[in-house]
């Protein structure tokens, strides 16, 4: 309103709302509003009416009928007469498992080759560059089918273990059986271990039950607390640099106190590893890792560390040389120069890129459909889908699994971001 | 250049250069590959001098001081700076980095830290100094260079003068008993020239081992006792301020003092 009191003379004319920059905006805005609604109504009221045509009606009942099909990999109890409902939660937790593992590795793999690919040493960059270049131009999904395909096309099969004089043996002092169904690895059981506590939600969700170690629960507990101590003991380091100006040594005080604690406990729990046994044709106990998982993880983590990479490398670089040489020519040795100078600085432009990297593999993972690993576009967005033809309620549940998972990471990384941020600004 | 932008008289009396040797480099080869920056270079510093290094751009000015404080390997002769011999013995190179200052021409404050921050950095890690004591000392050259109002302020938030006071006086909180500057005016208005410059008149004048890669004649004039013109990786000629200007010795050094200087 008080806009219009600067040109009291004209008054309001109707083409100010175009060729006036002070409108001009708003028009836009308002334009492009009304047109999007408009648009997603028009959608939304043909699909409706579309679906009735067909004698289809818009519905999330079938999430609690028995879905009739296996799933084999999974990390929760699940059998053909489990619901939809619940195949969906076993791809939901399929999909968090490779996505988590992958941004890990990821995030390793994209430090360590960002890093190298600025060595002064011809061959270690080159080697780094070679990595970089011949991952990212490569489509991902060439690359999962191609890192599964050697997975089980050049590993032995379980049978290869057995006999007196067998063609293949086990890796790493007999613990670990590379086969072409996967990989066997130790597991960890506890002799005398707390047990499960079950999950079990009400009503409609009723089926959606799930068991949780306390075993666990308590090691992540100490865990924690352990590093809350730590992160004590180090505030009280500061403390006396500050006051004296040398500052203790801390780190074998740190590594007593996250690993005592931990080791008594699991001495406590009994822990110990249960190696994977050929019984038969096939092997027993231990940890199956299938090759669908494998493959699918180290073909995200390589190709998105490819572009981590990238961006671990650029953020270095956008650190002028003369802030090293600055640190430098104050008496500052290299590792105290990375830590307190360049770090700092390099993160604040690494960080929000290394956001969308998370979120890109979160979303790429749905390629798992490839090598057939079942993640929640396998389970509920695949074979529920063609099963109860419910393609519209699957997809949008999907997408908005999707949407969430993405909204979560964001909001953590940006998290981390600001808490980077107002320590060094 | 401008003219002499020094308007203070400068007491030279007490600026004492002893005999005692700070800076010895002998025969000193440095190459860039194929390229050969420096050539033969033999310089003594005494303590207590203020040189001015001079000479056209890319003539190897910078890559001399920087092979002080070892920014820059040089591949033969021998630099002794403080009676410690540059070698590549990372406890040598440590000694003299502490010993040593230096202001660049960009400045080169740290961008994510405060102006008491930047200043306190080395000391508490390099000099194993308390916190609270850093500070201090830190205010003191703050203070010094005129600028401790500015103490919580992040570099970015400063002028360009300004910031080079403040890199100036980071520097002097290692207590160095040696500073090189590199062109630290080249990159500021007109107007933050005098600031600085009065900043390295102060250092002179409480009998500071300088040496200055400059192009600001006045600065030469008012401070140097000794004025050294460089050209291609050369030493070319070296003398007294006076003499230096009025009667320069080589062609060389004609040439560039009169398109530094004349119209
Ligand atoms: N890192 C480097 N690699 C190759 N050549 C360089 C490098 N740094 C400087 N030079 C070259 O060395 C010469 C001297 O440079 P410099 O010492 O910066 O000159 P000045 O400071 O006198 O302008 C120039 O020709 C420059 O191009
Ligand atoms: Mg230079």
């Amino acid at each position: 309103m008080t806009t219009l009191t600067d040109t009291p003379k004209q008054g309001f004319r109707l083409s100010q709302l175009i060729y006036d920059t002070r409108y001009r905006s708003i028009t836009i805005q308002v334009i492009a509003t009304v047109l999007i609604v408009a648009a997603l109504w028009w959608l939304a009221r043909n699909t409706v009416a579309n679906l009735t045509a067909l004698g289809k009606d818009f519905t999330l009942e079938f999430l609690g009928n028995r879905s009739g099909y296996d799933i084999n990999q999974r990390l929760i109890a699940y059998d053909s007469n489990a619901t939809h409902g619940r195949a969906a939660l076993v791809g939901i937790l399929n999909t968090l498992l490779v996505a988590g593992l992958g941004c890990v590795l990821a995030t390793i793999l994209g430090v360590i080759f960002g890093v190298l690919r600025l060595s002064k040493n011809w061959i270690v960059s080159r080697l780094a560059a070679v990595y970089v270049e011949g991952f990212r131009n490569v489509p991902l999904l060439l690359w999962i089918i191609a890192i599964f395909a050697v997975m089980t096309e050049s590993t032995p099969s379980p049978k290869d273990f057995r006999g007196e004089n067998p063609v293949a043996s086990m890796a790493l002092a007999d613990n670990v059986a590379i086969t072409n169904r996967g990989a066997y690895i130790p597991e960890p059981l506890f002799a005398n271990g707390l047990g499960d506590v079950e999950i079990k939600p009400g009503g409609i969700f009723a089926d959606l039950y799930f068991n949780v170690s306390i075993d666990l629960i308590v090691i992540l507990l100490t865990l924690v607390a352990s590093l809350l101590v730590v992160k004590l003991v180090n505030t009280r380091a500061a403390d006396i640099q500050n006051a004296t100006g040398v500052r203790p040594t801390t780190w074998w005080v740190n590594l007593l106190i996250i690993v005592a604690p931990i080791a008594a406990l699991l001495w406590g729990l009994g822990f110990y590893l249960g190696k994977p046994e050929l019984s038969g044709f096939n092997f027993a106990g231990g940890t199956h890792l299938r090759n669908s998982l494998l493959a699918l993880w180290l073909a995200l983590s390589l190709y998105t560390g490819a572009f981590i990479a990238e961006i671990v490398r650029g953020g270095i670089n956008a650190v002028s040389k003369g802030q090293t040489e600055a640190a430098f020519a104050l008496g500052l040795r290299p590792n105290r120069t990375m830590r307190l100078v360049i770090l700092p600085q390099a993160l604040r432009v690494i960080i929000p890129p290394l956001i969308s990297q998370f979120l890109n593999l979160t979303k790429n993972s749905s390629l798992a459909i490839a090598i057939g690993y079942m993640d929640v576009r396998s389970t509920l967005g695949g074979i529920t889908v063609n099963q109860t033809g419910r393609e519209l309620e699957g997809i949008l549940l999907v997408g908005l699994f999707y949407l969430l998972l993405s909204l979560a990471i964001s909001t953590g990384m940006n998290w981390f971001n600001d808490r980077v941020k107002l320590k060094e600004r | 250049m401008s003219e002499l932008a020094i308007e203070r008289q400068i007491d030279r009396s007490h600026m004492t250069i002893s005999d005692e040797v700070a800076i010895q480099i002998n025969n000193m080869n440095k190459w860039y590959g194929q390229f050969h920056v420096l050539r033969d270079i033999n310089l003594t510093v005494q303590r207590g001098e203020r040189i001015v290094i001079c000479g056209p751009s890319g003539s190897g000015k910078s890559t001399l001081i920087r092979c002080i404080n070892r920014l820059e390997e040089h591949q033969s002769g021998d630099i002794i700076v403080d009676g410690t011999e540059l070698t590549s013995d990372l406890k040598n190179i440590d000694k003299i980095r502490s010993e040593v200052g230096m202001c660049f021409q960009h400045f080169n404050l740290f961008p994510h830290l405060t102006i008491l921050e930047n200043c306190t950095l080395a000391p508490i890690w390099v000099r194993k100094v308390p916190r609270k004591e850093a500070e201090d000392i830190a205010m003191h050259y703050l203070e010094k260079v005129k600028i401790p109002d500015q103490a919580h302020k992040y570099p970015g938030m400063l002028s360009g003068g300004q910031q080079q006071r403040v890199a100036i006086a980071r520097s002097l909180c290692m207590k160095p008993r040696i500073m090189l500057f590199d062109e630290p005016t080249s990159a500021l208005d007109p107007e933050m020239i005098k600031e600085v410059l009065d900043t390295m008149i102060e250092l002179a004048e409480e009998g500071m081992t300088m040496l200055c890669v400059t192009h600001e004649m006045g600065f030469a004039q008012a401070v140097a006792n000794r004025v050294i013109f460089m050209d291609q990786g050369q030493i070319i000629e070296q003398n007294e301020p006076h003499a230096f200007f009025n009667d320069p010795q080589s062609d060389r050094t004609k040439l560039f003092l009169s398109q530094i200087l004349g119209h």
